[in-house]
């Protein structure tokens, strides 16, 4: 398939390259040429953003801001509609005690789950993601992977997370890539593309970089690091290779691109780690759930411990949070 | 008003208990000087006062220098490596389990950030004891020379910039070595070796084996001529350091002498760049920019000059300067009155010299000590702001063209304490370290610091080291001599 969009987004790329032909040596040239990322260094400066302080009236608007960016997930083979009915109502009213606690951003799902979310969150502002591309592994056609894209889109999704193949991407195979997130993208119409990048395949830091400006090149509206099923997940570092990398794009081309963060992120306190990074690495117009998510589940039952706890003075527990979806993601 | 304002977060100032007026510590006790005379300490981001030190006066400096001389003789040289090393992990130990009354305490009286003392200073002083209690009982398997004995009684003289550091760079070696000491903090931050002596009596030093003798340059020159003093470790100024090689020319008195510095820290074109421009603002904008092995030039290939300017701009926009106490502070106060208008000069210098002048723009505390984190762009070998040491968070920002036009600037300064450089080709970085004269060369780094590395500098940054197996070359004598 070849739409006005694809098109546009090789065209685009070309001109970015300053070359007639986007060939994979092209492709190679320029992203190769890239600044390394030091790992030592890196590694330094995201523990070095961690050991800010944020207390009181700046922890407050965290947590809540925090709240705001989850999208909050469930992909298991065991998931059913009542457990994905249950997540979005959990999405609609996170804390029952608190009326005023903000709602997630998204709900995130498996593609044929999706109609259930909907159902529930109807004409509300809370999002309905589906992974797709042969999710998590991205092992498939491209054939197969597109269908799923457009499949999800038809039952309702509003963004769409889909997987890089990583095995093109270590291959060298970059055009392969550049492709498949460009046809994706085309695929999703107006839903907005996250490209899962799976950072802990790509092991190293120089490969998160390269991948995120190849996602971006090829139209993606988040780069997002995790499916969740492979560990190491999200990590602060990575996230800051890639805050780098929205915020240069930005420079280079004018457009904003988001950041999704996804698994393993389980407490307030690394949320805030990850607030403090966006904050001073890419900056503030980053600190919007239009721009920056975390892809988690149990992160949602930590924050509203932390909210209780701001409003009344003392830790309450598990109980006093109502948890409809209980999840190890 | 920023979408995410960081709160007040200061570290609480309760754990500390700051005497109103303190005596000179001699012979393990506290004691008035003779003179009777003080003068005051000040908390540089304030301007408070935080307490009265006694002024050693000749007298008290020979007081201090017999008490170590009957320690030595007494006590510590005879006892046995195994028991040194005992008190020093002691120390060690308390200085860990008070390490936040340490920390407190260096930022109220310095003016660095919590962040730094708690961090980095404080830990690398307990490191500093942890790592020479280790030597006290193996200096035969140091391969220092045959019989490696301790020299006798050594004056120490210390900086301002990091009191509690220089003061454990000082005395572990010396200690550990079986040497005593009678050491000279800083005038203007003398509060941190005060309670570093409390420590000695926590930990039951025998008396004698450290004396503290407070004061300014009198009661360093007194140190420096006293005839009972076998050897002296200064760190400072190189003009200082001139003066007291003049005083001990001709005696019998060893010195090592760290001084200061003008460091390159020289960035390629391959450089991984983010990294990079955190290194120079570790490397300059780190305790203020007092260190004498700052990365205060930098040495940047051309063809990311413009891309390198940006970035580092961009990020000094994001550091936060303000309350030392506070754990978010990045950057904090000037130490003094002095060294601010020491800094403000050499800007005015380097302005009129027709470099570039930017700074970040941000707010100021109204009273205290402050300067803004300033980049000099257009920077020529020739200005005086290339040159002269600025002790200040002050870069001058240079341009090269080949490693080898990279390695003549970094060289072509009359100091050589430490230099930088920043590229992903390992083979580059081997060359470089090999042609730059400078005691210490970080790669892909800046301003690390470990007791077990050796530190000291070349030319006009002085000589000797401090640290490592090599630092204890200066506290012994070995063969068949005295």
């Amino acid at each position: 398939m070849s739409t006005d969009t694809d098109v546009d987004v090789t065209a685009r790329a070309r001109d970015i390259l300053g070359v007639s032909r986007l060939t994979n040596s092209a492709l190679t040239g320029w992203l190769h040429g890239l600044p390394g990322v030091d790992q030592v260094g890196c590694e330094a400066r995201a523990a070095s953003l961690s050991t800010r302080s944020i207390k009181t009236s700046s922890k407050a608007w965290a947590v809540d801001t925090a709240i705001s960016m989850i999208d909050l997930t469930t992909l298991e083979g065991a998931d059913t509609p009542g457990k994905v009915r249950g997540l979005a109502a959990r999405a609609l009213v996170p804390d029952p005690s608190d009326p005023t606690t903000p709602r997630p951003a998204a709900v995130c799902v498996y593609g044929d789950m999706v109609p259930f979310a909907k159902e529930v969150l109807g004409e509300h502002p809370v999002n309905v993601a589906a992974v797709a591309t042969a999710f998590p592994s991205g092992r498939a056609s491209r054939a197969v992977k597109l269908a799923d894209t457009r499949d999800a889109v038809a039952n309702g999704a509003d963004e769409i997370d889909m997987v890089i193949d990583r095995g093109a991407f270590l291959t060298g195979d970059y055009r392969a890539v550049f492709d498949e997130v460009a046809e994706t993208r085309a695929a999703c119409g107006e839903a907005r593309l996250k490209v899962i990048m799976e950072t802990g395949e790509l092991v190293t830091y120089d490969n998160v970089r390269r991948a995120s400006w190849l996602s971006m090149l090829a139209g993606a509206d988040f780069i997002k690091t995790s499916t969740g099923k492979i560990s190491p997940a999200a990590t602060l570092p990575v996230t800051l290779v890639m805050l780098e990398a929205v915020r240069d794009w930005r420079e280079l081309t004018g457009d904003q691109v988001g950041v999704k963060p996804a698994g393993g992120i389980r407490t307030s306190k690394d949320a805030i780690k990850y607030l403090v990074t966006v904050n001073e690495v890419a900056g503030e117009d980053w600190l919007d759930n239009h721009w920056f998510r975390f892809g988690a589940s149990s992160l949602l039952n930590d924050l509203i411990l932390q909210r209780q706890k701001m409003a009344t003075g003392a830790y309450s527990g598990g109980d006093y949070v109502a948890d409809d979806a209980p999840s190890g993601y | 008003m920023p979408t995410f304002e960081y709160a007040p977060a200061p570290e609480s100032r309760a754990v500390v208990d700051i005497r109103n007026s303190y005596g000179l510590f001699v012979g393990g006790e506290f004691v008035d000087a003779e003179g009777g005379t003080a003068f005051k300490t000040v908390n540089p981001a304030t301007e408070e006062v935080l307490a009265e030190v006694a002024e050693a006066g000749e007298a008290d400096v020979d007081a201090a220098v017999r008490a170590a001389r009957n320690a030595y003789t007494r006590v510590w040289s005879r006892m046995s490596g195994a028991d040194r090393g005992k008190y020093l992990y002691r120390i060690a130990r308390i200085i860990q389990e008070r390490a936040r009354e340490f920390a407190v305490l260096e930022t109220l009286d310095n003016g660095k950030p919590i962040r730094e003392s708690r961090d980095v200073d404080v830990p690398l002083v307990a490191a500093h004891f942890f790592y020479h209690a280790g030597w006290a009982d193996k200096l035969e398997y140091a391969s220092l020379g045959a019989d490696p004995r301790p020299v006798g009684v050594v004056g120490q003289v210390i900086p301002w910039n990091f009191p509690l550091l220089m003061l454990a760079w000082k005395v572990a070696p010396a200690l550990a070595c079986g040497n005593t000491v009678v050491l000279k903090p800083a005038e203007t931050t003398p509060l941190t070796a005060l309670l570093f002596a409390e420590v000695c009596q926590q930990a039951d030093l025998p008396p004698g084996v450290v004396n503290i003798v407070t004061g300014a340059g009198a009661t360093g020159q007194a140190i420096v001529d006293h005839p009972g003093i076998d050897k002296l470790a200064f760190t400072g100024s190189t003009a200082v350091g001139k003066m007291i090689a003049r005083s001990i020319a001709g005696t019998r008195k060893k010195a090592t002498l760290e001084l200061g510095g003008k460091a390159a820290n020289i960035v390629f074109d391959d450089a991984a760049i983010d990294q990079a421009v955190e290194g120079i603002v570790d490397g300059i904008f780190f305790n203020q920019g007092h260190v004498c092995c700052a990365g205060s030039r930098i040495l940047v290939q051309e063809s990311i000059a413009e891309e390198l300017d940006h970035r580092l701009k961009r990020r000094l926009g994001t550091l936060r300067v303000g309350d030392p106490l506070d754990k978010n502070t990045d950057v904090g106060a000037i130490n003094s009155r002095t060294q601010l208008e020491r800094i403000e000069e050499m800007v005015k210098v380097g302005e009129a010299e027709g470099a570039e002048r930017w700074d970040s723009g941000c707010d100021l505390p109204v009273d205290g000590f402050w300067f803004r984190p300033t980049v000099f762009s257009n920077v020529s070998q020739s200005h005086r702001i290339a040159q002269e040491e600025i002790f200040g968070p002050v870069v001058s920002v240079l341009t090269f063209r080949t490693p080898g036009e990279a390695v003549a600037k970094a060289n072509n300064t009359p100091y050589g304490l430490s230099a930088g450089i920043w590229t992903e080709k390992g083979s580059r970085i081997l060359w470089m370290a090999d042609q730059l004269r400078a005691g210490v060369v970080w790669a892909n780094t800046f301003n690390k610091f470990d007791p077990t590395s050796p530190f000291g500098g070349y030319k006009e940054s002085g000589y000797g080291r401090e640290g490592g197996r090599h630092g204890l070359e200066a506290y012994v004598k070995t063969g068949a001599g005295e």
